[in-house]
């Protein structure tokens, strides 16, 4: 039902929000020791989101998780880079607003025909 | 440890913000106590540390950080030949604590932007969040 409304928009932006989490979990943990940096690798993300909901088998809930190689490895063991996360965390929210908007036109779409407008 | 809620990113970020708080009041008791003396080398005052250790919450897969303690740094205090001083020992030597004023400075810096970025990522997050809400 989801996937007939929203297309691939329901997942993309189910999607975005997660890759939120994750990037701000390395901001988080810029200064602990040995913290490995993760991201979502979105496009194989979508895929596999998508394939499950096809009705696929069950694939796997970690599929897309990259860990993050660093531009300097650090002494501490720890791979989180502030620029880089800053900047994918603005290009992820700038994402998940260009989503966010297909998502309220579809709605708005929908409403307009239920109306009858 | 007491069961906590599953964390949010509003919760996440909040103890990743309170994590670098006690950091940087750990920097700044150093600070504080830089050039203190004392009469026997084991009444020194000695920089303490915050300890940062990662929790992964499995249910909404997102890591926090804790501060797992405070350690005492190992480093000997400086002695320093004082006979004037009035806490002096028999010999005439003052313990002084050795805290580098410089790396706690950077360490307070360090600390206040990570702080502010934690900030920044909270907004831009409950911005989006609000949008999302308001949508109908």
């Amino acid at each position: 039902m989801n996937e007939r409304l929203f297309g691939i928009h329901g997942a993309a932006l189910t999607l975005r929000s997660q890759r939120m989490g994750v990037i701000a979990s390395n901001i988080a943990n810029a200064a602990t020791p040995g913290y490995k940096a993760r991201d979502i690798d979105f496009n194989a993300a979508l895929d596999a989101r998508l394939a499950a909901g096809r009705g696929a088998t069950r694939t796997n809930p970690d599929a897309g998780m990259v860990w993050r190689s660093p531009t300097m490895p650090s002494m501490d063991g720890n791979t989180v880079e502030l620029n880089r996360e800053q900047v994918a965390f603005a290009e992820n929210a700038v994402a998940y607003s260009a989503t966010l908007s297909f998502v309220q036109g579809k709605v708005s779409t929908i409403t307009r025909a239920l109306k009858g407008e | 440890m007491p069961e906590r809620a599953p964390s949010t990113l509003f919760s996440m970020t909040t103890r990743a913000m309170s994590a670098q708080m006690v950091r940087m009041n750990a920097a700044t008791s150093n600070l504080a106590n830089a050039g203190s003396v004392s009469t026997t080398d084991e009444g020194a005052y000695r920089p303490i540390r915050a300890v940062f250790a990662t929790e992964l919450d499995r249910a909404s897969g997102l890591t926090g950080v804790t501060t797992s303690g405070l350690v005492r740094a190992e480093t000997a205090p400086t002695r320093r030949h004082d006979p004037s001083h009035p806490l002096a020992d028999k010999d005439g030597y003052v313990f002084e604590a050795p805290v580098d004023e410089t790396a706690e400075m950077v360490e307070i810096m360090d600390a206040s932007r990570q702080y502010q970025n934690l900030v920044q990522a909270l907004q831009t997050a409950k911005q989006l969040m609000l949008e999302t809400l308001r949508s109908q």
